[in-house]
């Protein structure tokens, strides 16, 4: 061991960091410096990253997604100031809980829909009318959207939906019956489209 | 620590907290902050060693939260690309001196010398000795062996927080180790076997 190896090791202290983290998320959190926080649940379909800003629930994303890459792009889009909080996440993940436990049709957790804009921002209002159960086609979802024309743009904003599950993207289909794409893999709109009809 | 110390110690720190200056590697993308949560995973162990070797177990506790508290406030400021490392340890330097300068406020008959700290908290067992042996280092030693050693600065930024040219820095890191190795045990034992060691 050299000499700075053998003086961090006196002072090394993995659990009263531990403490200090999580103080310091709700710290930030009553001072108002947290503007995005962020946790991780697991669900039916693997590790989901949840993030919150104050508004509400801003981003749900699927393992597959790479959730350092998925922070990243959140700090330079919304704040840096981005911490593992997972105290303002607790309601989300607990109706998210509930929902793949088949307790739960809607969610009652606010929103935060400021990653989308224009059209696809509009796409998004759309889908949340799209009764639990139900499915529509991406053709349904653009004229009800008002562009009927847009069918691929759409699309576009199903696939690149900030918050899957909650808007449920899920239940557009493509026109032949079949699934269709999903950030969360084919299979995974699937198995939601399975749980939404048992 | 004489107060003189503490006035070149704030000194020093005043002028390395204007701006951190920027890392010099070129290839590094030019993407904006990393989130927080990184700097706090990356760097808060040696921001957590920083404040027990200045202030003990008692005190590090509540001046690593207010470092990084006062991080994340000015955090969206900070120029995408700089040292982040070394912007924390300068902050978590002011805050060490916050403290012992409160300290030194609620006794007022020794005006002349900064208490060292009360390392007598919960969980100073471990480390104590090391405190002691770093309290007895004359101050520009012991602050050149804490953000050296302990944060590992790179010997410019250990002499721009301390007010000092990168020289001296080197020097009094070096001087407060030879003395370490010779005050503190867990310093002097390996050193030795390794010596040992090596002219079999």
């Amino acid at each position: 061991m050299n000499p700075a190896q053998v003086l961090q090791a006196a002072y090394d202290d993995p659990e009263g960091l531990e403490r200090l983290r999580s103080r310091l998320a709700a710290r930030a959190e009553r001072a108002g410096l947290l503007d995005v926080a962020y946790r991780t649940v697991e669900s039916p379909l693997g590790t989901l990253l949840l993030a919150a800003t104050r508004a509400g629930v801003v981003r749900v994303a699927f393992a597959s997604e790479d959730h350092d890459a998925v922070l990243a792009r959140l700090a330079a889009e919304l704040s840096p100031r981005v911490l593992c909080a997972p105290g303002r996440l607790e309601r989300a993940a607990r109706e998210l809980g509930q929902y793949f436990e088949r307790r739960r049709r809607a969610f009652d957790v606010p929103l935060d829909l400021s990653l989308a804009h224009g059209f696809r921002r509009d796409v998004l209002g759309e889908l949340a009318a799209i009764p639990y159960g139900a499915t529509r086609s991406y053709a349904e979802l653009a004229r009800a959207a008002g562009k009927p024309a847009a069918v691929r743009a759409a699309a576009s904003a199903c696939a690149r939906n900030p918050l899957p599950l909650f808007v449920p993207c899920h239940r557009v289909v493509k026109s032949d019956g079949s699934a269709g794409e999903y950030r969360g893999g084919a299979a995974a709109k699937r198995a939601l489209l399975a749980l939404e009809r048992s | 620590m004489s107060s003189q110390t503490l006035r070149s110690m704030a000194q020093g720190s005043k002028r390395a907290a204007r701006a951190p200056r920027r890392r010099s590697s070129a290839g590094t993308p030019s993407a904006g902050l990393p989130p927080f949560e990184e700097l706090v995973r990356e760097h808060g162990p040696a921001v957590l060693r920083v404040c027990r070797a200045l202030l003990g177990a008692a005190d590090a506790a509540d001046a690593w939260s207010e470092t990084f508290l006062a991080a994340l406030r000015s955090y969206p400021r900070v120029r995408p690309g700089s040292d982040l490392g070394a912007w924390l340890a300068t902050i978590a330097h002011h805050e060490a001196i916050d403290v012992l300068r409160r300290a030194r406020r609620r006794r007022t008959e020794e005006l002349s010398e900064l208490p060292t700290p009360e390392r007598d908290g919960p969980g100073d067992e471990l480390g104590d000795e090391l405190g002691a042996a770093l309290d007895a280092l004359p101050p520009k030693q012991r602050g050149a062996v804490v953000h050296r050693y302990l944060s590992e600065l790179s010997y410019e930024e250990v002499g721009a927080l301390l007010g000092c040219s990168l020289v001296a820095a080197r020097r009094n890191a070096a001087d407060g180790i030879a003395r370490l190795r010779r005050t503190y045990p867990a310093l002097q034992r390996p050193a030795l076997e390794k010596k040992r060691g090596r002219k079999r």
